[in-house]
């Protein structure tokens, strides 16, 4: 299992796999820009706690979910790093307070928000939809090509890889024999089958895309268009009611915006009274 | 009308050290069903890739001699303009189908020429109900079989509505069933749409009943070219090694024993017919 | 021997691929595993090497579980040509293409010139020794394949696929190998849907269909069995399409070649005549 898991896209239908991704990834970009404009908890956990409707009106919680399993080690590393450099190696030293606790979390959630964001847009966008954004956003046609038929034949290859494995460990290779350098040259003989094969599979698909009529005029046609709906519309709507939200409380409330070991305090104070 | 006019055409790849086609002059009539056939490396596939320009635009090298294709002198035509009158199969399907849908794939000749979107819509739906494969119109190509991805493929260049179709072994990697409906397919696309067809094939048992023409090449030559039945039953032929129907095998090693039908079969249906009238004779 | 006991095998992506196949190959057969694409024939032939194990049941080569042994080490005994041998072929000569597996298999150097020189010949590949198989034509790249196979002189040989792409005279030149390996003691198993090659080879035939074993039996009587045929989505040769067709005149059904079709008709002929 890895991160990459929460980024293969399944093909379901849902209004988020409905939406045009060009749309979709302005919304993921805003959702970038605020995470990184704040470096408190609180404005992180409500960043989390909004995307998670789209996620359930995707249906994709299985694979988001995973997404974020597979994010697990980075995010722990992440906040290992912030708490103990923190607290050893700045110029004046923190103490282990509960707020320095804070902070690590909070840069840790900020990555977890980056990840769920992404993963979420490519979770519910089909590279199809993907390759088309690309073509009317004006990118060259010969860059979109590359990038549906790289989609298309990954499958192809891994499928191709295993094929000449098997071949190979017939003939009695053994691929975890020796030390690392033996190691490594026993996958010679499966990679020069591989690029062979990958040259020869590249040369044939010249050879159809020429026998039809690849380059026969400027202006392409597309069979598919994308048009913005209402959805669309909204989600962008909402996208900017936000962005202008968190640039407004950036401005003029930065400094105000609570810690939440503040709330904690109190609660403290109370049970020493108590006690 | 002759459709494809070859006169004396001979040619060598860039980085080739011998002549892979040899003065071949062939004549393909409009309409025909004509099988392409011989041993590996006789130079069938050079010659198709002749007839939409591959040869010499994209491979390069030089082409000595005249194709006329649908009235084009290949050698002045580009490969797309080319590709309107003419269409090419290849032979494995897993290579020429590139976008992540079928519908999309069958769609990309249509769209290269940059033709109007809802008349794409209308050749594509057209495309795709002559193949039988409607109901893949929105699936993945690499989750299909071999067979239906062969399908799919004859599609898209079906798409472009040429009147000539060149199929280079459609049917080498597919499975005996699935090589049946795409013979099928092809040949409706011959008797229905009057579309020529030029089938290259080793399995003359499963190909040889929809042909009218055959020719065979060996060695970048064209070494027998006509009807069917002269072709199978001629001694060249087995001295080649073509693997001719096993229908017309049957009728030579019978004409041994002094056993002769009236006719040469080349197919199951005729051999039966033809051995039935014998032994209903001989009994009577 | 091999004997493959009630084997299920499911692909990690939850196909299910063989459900229930049982099988005994004693040494020496001559097998043909048949039916149509995706029927599982690779996957039961990708077990007997050990590239695959069964995830329910067992499958014993002479008498060892599959599971118990690793690939290189069943390899030695069951040699397994693929279907593409652009999926093999890597050396800068077709000679060291040959000695491949002789080195992983820790062979001496001395043994593994007498070796290669010895398979090259057996496929009539001696004038290729130091050239690129890279090189060669398609029917050449499948004979240094095979050549590199059989190099190492396993009990058990296994060929999938070996006639796509070949022409009628390398399929006439591949028939008369393997038979000739056959009639040397090999275990010969071909995995194919090419049905006029089969009934030329006359192996034992194994008809699989949706991951079963549908019928085992001589090619004769499974060929010629019209509902076998169906049920595993296999064309009948033509020559047996023809007596199908005359069926009616009480000829005899289990025909699949031209000679004992001659023979057939002949003797009928003098009968009546």
């Amino acid at each position: 299992m890895s991160v990459f898991d929460g980024f293969k896209f399944r093909r379901v239908y849902s209004p988020i796999h409905q939406l045009d991704p060009r749309v979709k990834f302005f919304y993921v970009l805003v959702m970038f820009v605020i995470a990184i404009m704040f470096n408190q908890l609180l404005p992180l956990i409500l960043l989390f706690f909004i995307q998670l409707p789209f996620v359930f009106v995707a249906g994709v919680q299985r694979e988001w979910v995973r997404s974020l399993r597979g994010a697990l080690f980075f995010a722990i590393m992440i906040f290992l790093f912030n708490f103990v450099f923190q607290y050893f190696w700045t110029e004046y030293p923190l103490p282990p307070s509960p707020s320095l606790l804070e902070y690590s979390i909070a840069m840790t959630l900020r990555f977890i928000v980056l990840i769920e964001s992404f993963s979420m847009f490519f979770l519910t966008t089909s590279p199809d939809h993907l390759g088309l954004a690309l073509e009317q956003s004006h990118v060259p046609y010969e860059f979109c090509f590359a990038f549906t038929t790289a989609v298309r034949f990954v499958p192809v290859l891994a499928e191709e890889a295993q094929t000449i494995m098997d071949a190979q460990k017939a003939r009695g290779l053994e691929l975890e024999r020796g030390n690392f350098i033996k190691k490594v040259k026993n996958y010679i003989p499966i990679l020069i089958p591989l690029i062979v094969s990958a040259i020869r599979r590249s040369l044939e698909l010249a050879e159809a895309m020429e026998s039809r009529a690849w380059g026969a005029t400027e202006k392409r046609t597309n069979l598919y268009v994308l048009r913005v709906k209402r959805g669309d519309y909204l989600l962008a709507l909402i996208s900017v009611l936000i962005l202008i939200f968190a640039v407004y409380v950036w401005i003029f409330h930065r400094e105000q915006i609570p810690l939440l070991t503040n709330f904690l305090a109190p609660l403290e104070l109370t049970v020493t009274k108590i006690s | 009308m002759a459709i494809i006019e070859t006169t004396d055409l001979t040619y060598t790849y860039p980085a080739g050290t011998k002549l892979s086609l040899q003065d071949v002059s062939i004549t393909v009539e409009q309409g025909e069903f004509v099988v392409l056939t011989g041993p590996s490396g006789g130079g069938k596939t050079t010659l198709c890739r002749c007839f939409n320009g591959l040869v010499p635009h994209f491979y390069g090298g030089k082409l000595e001699g005249n194709v006329v294709v649908t009235g084009l002198k290949v050698g002045e035509h580009s490969i797309y303009e080319l590709a309107r009158h003419i269409g090419l199969v290849f032979q494995n399907p897993e290579n020429q189908l590139f976008a992540l849908s079928v519908e999309k794939d069958v769609a990309f000749g249509l769209e290269n020429l940059g033709i109007p979107r809802g008349d794409i819509r209308k050749q594509v739906d057209w495309a795709l109900e002559i193949t039988g494969i409607t109901d893949l119109r929105e699936r993945p190509p690499h989750e299909l079989s071999g067979g239906q991805q062969q399908r799919v493929a004859i599609a898209c260049v079906l798409a472009m509505q040429p009147n000539v179709m060149i199929l280079d072994e459609p049917t080498s990697f597919i499975d005996p069933v699935g090589a049946q409906k795409i013979f099928d397919v092809i040949n409706e696309l011959n008797k229905k749409l009057g579309i020529t067809v030029i089938l290259v094939e080793h399995r003359l048992d499963l190909a040889s009943k929809y042909a009218n023409h055959v020719i065979v090449m060996d060695e970048g030559k064209v070494v027998l070219d006509g009807e069917p039945r002269e072709v199978f039953n001629s001694d060249s032929a087995r001295l080649i090694g073509v693997g001719i129907p096993k229908a017309t095998r049957l009728y030579q090693i019978l004409k041994e024993k002094g056993i002769s039908l009236k006719k040469v079969p080349v197919n199951s249906e005729e051999a039966s017919q033809l051995l039935r009238e014998v032994l209903t004779h001989d009994r009577g | 021997m091999i004997a493959v006991k009630d084997v299920y095998f499911t692909y990690p992506n939850g196909v299910e691929a063989l459900s229930g196949v049982s099988l005994a190959i004693r040494d020496g057969e001559f097998i043909a595993i048949m039916g149509q694409n995706g029927a599982g024939k690779t996957t039961l032939v990708k077990h007997i090497n050990g590239l695959l194990k069964p995830t329910k049941g067992e499958v014993a080569v002479d008498g060892v579980s599959t599971r118990k042994v690793s690939v290189a080490k069943l390899s030695r005994k069951v040699g397994f040509v693929f279907q593409n041998p652009d999926h093999q072929l890597f050396c800068e000569t077709v000679e060291d293409e040959v000695a491949f597996a002789l080195r992983n298999f820790g062979f001496k150097e001395q043994l593994i010139k007498k070796r290669v020189t010895w398979a090259l010949s057996l496929l009539n590949l001696t004038r290729y020794r130091q050239t690129s198989p890279f090189m060669l034509s398609g029917g050449e790249r499948k004979r240094v394949a095979l050549a590199s196979v059989l190099a190492w002189n396993p009990d058990i040989v296994i060929l999938d696929e070996p006639t796509i792409g070949q022409d009628y005279q390398q399929k006439e030149k591949l028939r008369q190998f393997i038979v000739q390996l056959n009639t040397q003691g090999k275990t010969v198993i071909i995995v194919t849907h090419d049905v006029e090659f089969v009934a030329e080879c006359n192996p034992h035939v194994i008809l699989m269909a949706q991951g079963k074993i549908v019928a085992e039996g001589g090619a004769k009587e499974t060929l010629t069995n019209r509902d076998l045929v169906t049920q595993a989505f296999i064309v009948p040769p033509q020559v047996s399409q023809i007596f199908f067709e005359l069926s009616d005149l009480k000829l005899p059904t289990n025909v699949i070649d031209v000679y004992d079709a001659r023979k057939v008709l002949l003797d009928r002929l003098e009968v009546s005549s």
